[in-house]
């Protein structure tokens, strides 16, 4: 009735961000847990009650002193680690470079994984080669892992000839089949239960394929989330459920993605073994998911995860994060910056040296730069050559209908 | 009067009518704090309080069907869905549940709903930053289908729109949210000079379901809506031809004298829309004319629309109706 609230009672809660432009961002310090803190259950026989700690505490593996500790350590020797390093430096390098090339009129847009660079590249490092892969548009870093060429992934960005959708997507919206990399599409969610009927189907076919998936905090309220847990509790496949809270939606504070703070736990409402995970911490990423893995291959179904972080840049090329929120909240997140972290770890072990990293930081930088050309040699944004109109018309179904065909005769490119 | 860009003036719509109406709420992702991430709730927040304009969860049912039980008890949502592309989780609220209501409780509730919703393309948006999905809703009893044009347009048919008793979904041309946009991406002018752009401050309405003559003429008629307005008009310039421009405006329920009265004049039609051509609105504008000016008729009814394909990334140039193909078809009804 208008009106009657004559402003003695409060209207509905609006929740409002912790600190926005002008203030200074305040996560607390470092974090109150410490890897040690919680055990590590056996996959095989593990329920969802089991993980009550897990998923209200947070999995970490590196310390505050960059040391590697606790049940969760994955004990990975230095070989591997420096590939983990590498495949993250490579990431963060690329997205640079493509941004920049955005900025100068080279790219149409682009999305970056800023501060998140671990999670696709620890959690596929985890994974069997086979894996099926449903991305967000922040796991572009699996294709690294799994050796795809950066011509063909910048020839996608630019959408010219050598692009292997033909043009048909914005940019970092990928599709590799040989990688098990499901093409990515813009509305935000859609893979999160797809994923969980490719695990079904896994199951179906006893081909010990497992799957993992991802979406971020703001879009765990839509129904795809949920249906996606739903179903993964009932069917119990061999999916790996993870939730990416970094925080912020484009503009959105995750506190209106929840009333509440956690994410994890809603995996146990849904009687789903659920983790919270330290998502800047390369070493807990790996081992959590390397542990919901074993349980996907022992057919114990769904993990679902909780990855805490926070997005370091802005949502993607076309956002302006200082319209809403402090310039310092990264340098602030109490996670600090996935890729320093492993390198001081593997700098505490003896196994790694600044004058290593900067070597490797110019040769990868090298390598993108030298695959940014050769990109453009099958065309630049600004003269092409781009697929021609025909693909408009192609791949619409398995073959090209008569009404179809009529338009690309009449269209008469 | 005030020049103002269709951002500017949906803004200032939604600002009068939160000034003008306390039960006004408006949601949507992003609409809060940081002002849509077109910028067209820029401010509102700071101005009118933060229950009054907020951010929603990202969840489109969520947010339509928060938006029906608002409107059921007396208040009167505006939500936004940020990309018309995202409007499908909603789809079941809006289709089955806030169109329907009013008739299923036979006239005992109803919910004066608006959603508005950025689309079309030739922003380089791909599949899903581009579609122009209003067919999908002129099948849908229950609804009012509003897609504006212009600065002037957008304020007060949105005004109409939020104070219409019925649900009306309402299309922004993204496209044209700067400037009209003529066919040529190298050449985008603003809405600066555009007659327009000028725009009456404070409260302003435009009434739902009357078409606009954009241009008179007597060889053919022009059926557009959205940024093939402007397309549209330049086609006719091309072509030489003297034909008549009508901006549709409202798509559910059409202004069908308007277009009848024309069409009976001219004789000829063409109707052009960037949705896929198969099921479209231009089918059903084209089946009506023909039911009632078939004698008058002295050439087929010719549309002119996307294809019957996904709406693509760099080759969006040639899926977009162009100038030319509007131009060609104005002068292939001349032929007969």
């Amino acid at each position: 009735m208008a009106g009657s609230n004559d402003g003695s009672m409060d209207a509905y809660t609006v929740p409002t961000a912790p600190f926005r432009p002008g203030d200074e961002a305040d996560f607390g310090g470092s974090w109150k847990e410490q890897p040690g803190d919680l055990s590590r259950p056996d996959p095989a026989t593990c329920t969802a009650p089991d993980t009550n700690d897990h998923a209200h505490g947070l999995i970490r593996v590196l310390g505050d002193d960059d040391s590697a500790s606790g049940e969760w350590n994955p004990e990975l020797d230095a070989e591997e680690l420096i590939r983990g390093l590498e495949m993250m430096m490579r990431l963060r390098i690329f997205d640079d470079r493509m941004i920049k090339m955005q900025r100068t009129g080279k790219l149409s847009f682009y999305m970056r994984s800023f501060g998140e660079e671990a999670i696709a590249i620890a959690q596929t490092m985890a994974l069997d080669d086979t894996d099926w892969i449903f991305p967000s548009y922040r796991q572009p870093g699996a294709q690294f892992v799994r050796g795809r060429d950066m011509v063909s992934m910048i020839c996608h960005c630019i959408g010219n000839t050598e692009d292997n959708i033909r043009g048909r997507q914005m940019p970092v919206h990928y599709s590799w089949k040989e990688g098990h990399f499901i093409s990515i599409s813009s509305p935000v969610g859609t893979q999160f239960s797809q994923a969980v009927g490719v695990a079904m189907a896994s199951a179906y076919k006893g081909d010990d394929q497992a799957t993992i998936t991802w979406l971020g905090d703001g879009t765990s309220a839509q129904g795809d989330y949920h249906y996606g847990l739903n179903f993964a509790s009932v069917f119990k496949p061999p999916v790996i459920l993870n939730v990416v809270n970094n925080q912020w939606a484009i503009s959105t504070h995750r506190n209106i993605a929840t009333g509440g703070e956690n994410f994890a736990a809603r995996g146990l409402a849904y009687d789903i073994p659920s983790l919270r995970v330290d998502g800047n911490d390369f070493l807990a990423l790996y081992s959590v998911t390397k542990w919901a893995r074993e349980r996907a291959r022992a057919g114990k179904g769904a993990t679902h995860i909780e990855v805490y972080t926070y997005r370091a840049g802005g949502h993607s090329s076309s956002d302006d994060p200082s319209i809403y929120r402090p310039g310092d909240e990264f340098e602030c997140w109490p996670g600090g910056d996935p890729v320093d972290r492993l390198k001081k770890h593997l700098i505490s072990i003896g196994a790694w040296s600044e004058e290593k990293d900067a070597e490797l930081a110019q040769k990868i930088d090298d390598e993108v730069m030298a695959a940014y050309k050769e990109a453009c040699t099958y065309g630049d944004l600004a003269n092409g050559p781009f697929p021609p109109a025909s693909t408009i018309f192609t791949e619409v179904y398995e073959s090209v209908p008569w009404h179809v065909q009529e338009q690309r005769e009449e269209l008469g490119k | 009067m005030t020049e103002m860009n269709m951002i500017q003036s949906l803004n200032s719509a939604l600002d009068s009518l939160l000034e003008k109406d306390e039960n006004v709420v408006i949601f949507g992702e992003d609409v809060g704090y940081f002002g849509g991430v077109f910028r067209v709730t820029s401010g509102l927040q700071e101005k009118h309080g933060l229950h009054r304009v907020f951010d929603a969860p990202l969840a489109e049912g969520g947010i339509a069907a928060i938006a029906f039980g608002m409107g059921l008890n007396g208040l009167r949502p505006v939500a936004e869905i940020q990309f018309a592309d995202y409007i499908f989780p909603a789809y079941d609220q809006i289709v089955n549940e806030i169109a329907k209501l009013r008739h299923r409780s036979g006239g005992e509730f109803s919910t004066p709903v608006t959603i508005r919703t950025p689309a079309g393309g030739g922003i380089k948006g791909g599949h899903h930053h581009s579609q122009s999905p209003e067919s999908q809703f002129t099948h849908t009893p229950g609804l009012k289908v509003v897609y504006c044009s212009n600065p002037r347009n957008a304020k007060g048919l949105l005004t109409s729109a939020i104070e219409c008793n019925d649900p009306v979904i309402f299309f922004e041309p993204k496209r044209c949210y700067r400037g009209p946009f003529y066919g040529d991406p190298h050449n985008v002018p603003t809405w600066k000079g555009h007659e327009d752009g000028d725009v009456p401050e404070g409260y302003f309405s435009l009434p739902l379901e009357e078409a606009r003559i954009v241009r008179e003429g007597s060889a053919c008629t022009v059926i557009a809506w959205g940024t093939m307005v402007h397309v549209a008009q330049k086609g006719i310039e091309e072509s030489g031809i003297d034909a008549e421009l009508i901006d549709l405006q409202t798509l559910l329920p059409w202004d069908r004298d308007t277009v009848v009265n024309s069409v009976k004049k001219t004789g000829r039609c063409v109707i052009v829309h960037e949705a896929p051509k198969t099921s479209g609105f231009g089918a059903e504008m084209s089946a009506s004319i023909q039911e009632r000016c078939f004698w008058h008729l002295e050439s087929p009814i010719l549309r002119v629309t996307g294809w019957d394909t996904p709406f693509p990334h760099t080759t969006e140039w040639d899926y977009l109706p162009s100038p030319e193909r509007i131009s060609e078809a104005i002068k292939k009804t001349q032929e007969a």
